[in-house]
């Protein structure tokens, strides 16, 4: 058998897990795939947090994306990061920089297994800015600077590609070289408020080409293994190039619920909660869903693309939140399959449709509230203390 | 596949900072230094690289673990590149650098 079919049948325990450790944000992303802004109050205590660790040690799960909102929100953040360390769970995380002063900078420079992961979705501030809100983009350099005067090597640049930025993957590396940083991008998906802000956003057709191509040309560019959907353009990209979801990688929420990716807060993804018996690892067991997703899975209207094993569909997300069958074409099926499936059944509609299934599961009260974004506007986070305010 | 630099006359082990996770297909190595993974498609080379260490050279790992002098080949081209990234290491001395089979991120990761 080969690797892929092995990946695809489940793993003892993920490869990589995401943990999104507080809906709290500062910010308010277009694009978020969480949906953050307001803290739940049911969120994960310190020592329930502590338990995940513990539990993720015992499965060997190597490292974790630690992200969120903005993780280091929370007062407990940087003593829930040594105690993952002391485990031997190495910790990447993703901030916005907020949190990252010269002195954090400087004790992260002296870390052994963490990473850092600094959010930026455009090389000028009018770029960033429009998505990720006005002065994200120069929070987001001086925390580059810290760092980079800290000597903290390899850190990383994350980028999430949109028509707006895709321009700018030149200057971006650039940018991740001169600070000695690693350049990660990553594909936008119609999650979360991605739901509202994915058709203006996602690139084009021919932006995707061109995006593959320069993929091509820089092999040393991480992408999360995000754009597998692009392998039927012909060269493949390094990476698994599969989709993961709930067979190599899941997603823990603040309130503990587990889902099957990143991409997927969502009911229809929900496998079960940290704080049920057996905790995290019966979630990963034991799930219907995941068992589901670990079958053989129908082709359904790509059974006759001869690049089906190139892209494999592309992103089960993708099509949920664009409203497309699971078992058809990516929305941004490189043959353009996609595109003409969401024209012919009437993009408002199904968006409009993905928005109620949103609002519905966020009024039941079995899942977490799904959206999280303020109902007014920004909430400042201070610095010095720690502290949210008005964070309900 | 890089095969310079890797000499199985010699003794080699599984890098220090290098842990093993069994599953089914066989077993994933991850190295904390350069977050690399690795996927070991074969319990026979489970057992090799695991007991590495306990052999004068690496002829006699792959005889102990019971690979057939026709597998020995592959077996030679897979250690070889685990030695190219760091993965396991002569005794006493560190490894070179290099790409191994997987990247270094996994699938499916998520950005908030």
């Amino acid at each position: 058998m080969k690797l892929t079919e092995h990946l695809t049948h489940g793993l003892a325990a993920p490869i990589c897990l995401t943990w999104e450790l507080t809906y709290a944000c500062n910010l308010a992303c277009v694009h978020c795939l969480s949906a953050s802004g307001r803290r739940d109050p049911r969120e994960l205590s310190t020592a329930e947090c502590r338990a995940v660790v513990d539990e993720l040690a015992r499965m060997q799960v190597f490292y974790v994306n630690i992200g969120g909102g903005e993780p280091t929100a929370r007062r407990d953040f940087w003593g829930l990061i040594d105690y993952a360390v002391a485990q031997r769970v190495g910790v990447k995380f993703s901030t916005n920089g907020l949190r990252i002063t010269p002195d954090r900078a400087r004790r992260l420079a002296g870390g052994d297994l963490v990473d850092v992961q600094i959010s930026l979705d455009g090389a000028t501030a009018e770029v960033n800015d429009a998505v990720r809100g006005p002065g994200s983009y120069h929070t987001a350099l001086r925390a580059m600077r810290n760092l980079a005067d800290a000597g903290c090597r390899q850190f990383k640049i994350s980028i999430v590609v949109t028509r707006h930025n895709v321009s700018q993957l030149e200057e971006l590396k650039a940018l991740a070289d001169g600070f000695g940083a690693q350049l990660r991008i990553t594909r936008l998906r119609p999650s979360g408020r991605g739901v509202d802000s994915w058709d203006e956003l996602h690139p084009t057709a021919e932006q995707q080409r061109e995006l593959h191509r320069w993929l091509v040309a820089h092999g040393d560019v991480l992408t999360g293994d995000s754009f597998f959907h692009l392998g039927a353009l012909g060269d493949p990209l390094p990476g698994l190039n599969l989709c993961g979801a709930g067979r190599v990688v899941c997603l823990i929420d603040p309130v503990g619920d587990v889902y099957a990716c990143p991409f997927a807060i969502h009911s229809q993804f929900l496998a079960g909660n940290v704080r049920s018996p057996g905790g995290f690892a019966a979630v990963w067991r034991d799930s219907e869903l995941f068992a589901d997703l670990r079958r053989p899975r129908s082709r359904g209207a790509c059974a006759s693309c001869g690049q089906y094993d190139a892209c494999r569909g592309g992103c089960m997300a993708a099509k949920f939140f664009t409203g497309l069958p699971l078992d058809g074409p990516d929305p941004e099926c490189v043959r353009g399959l996609g595109e003409a499936a969401l024209t012919a059944a009437g993009r408002e509609a199904l968006t409009a449709a993905g928005r109620e299934a949103l609002t519905a599961a966020g009024e039941a009260a079995l899942t977490a509230g799904v959206d999280h974004s303020r109902r007014s506007g920004p909430v400042p986070v201070s610095i010095g203390t720690g502290r949210l305010r008005g964070s309900r | 596949m890089a095969t310079g630099g890797f000499d199985p006359g010699r003794r080699y082990r599984r890098a220090p900072e290098v842990a093993v996770r069994p599953e089914p297909f066989g077993a994933l190595l991850y190295h904390f230094g350069t977050r690399r993974l690795s996927f070991l498609k074969t319990a026979a080379l489970v057992r090799v690289v695991t007991t590495l260490e306990e052999h004068p050279d690496v002829h006699a790992a792959l005889d102990a673990a019971g690979v057939t002098p026709a597998q020995r080949r592959s077996y030679l081209v897979a250690l070889a590149d685990l030695a190219a990234s760091g993965t396991i290491e002569t005794v006493g001395e560190a490894a070179g650098d290099a790409v191994g089979e997987a990247a270094g991120e996994a699938a499916g990761e998520g950005s908030p």
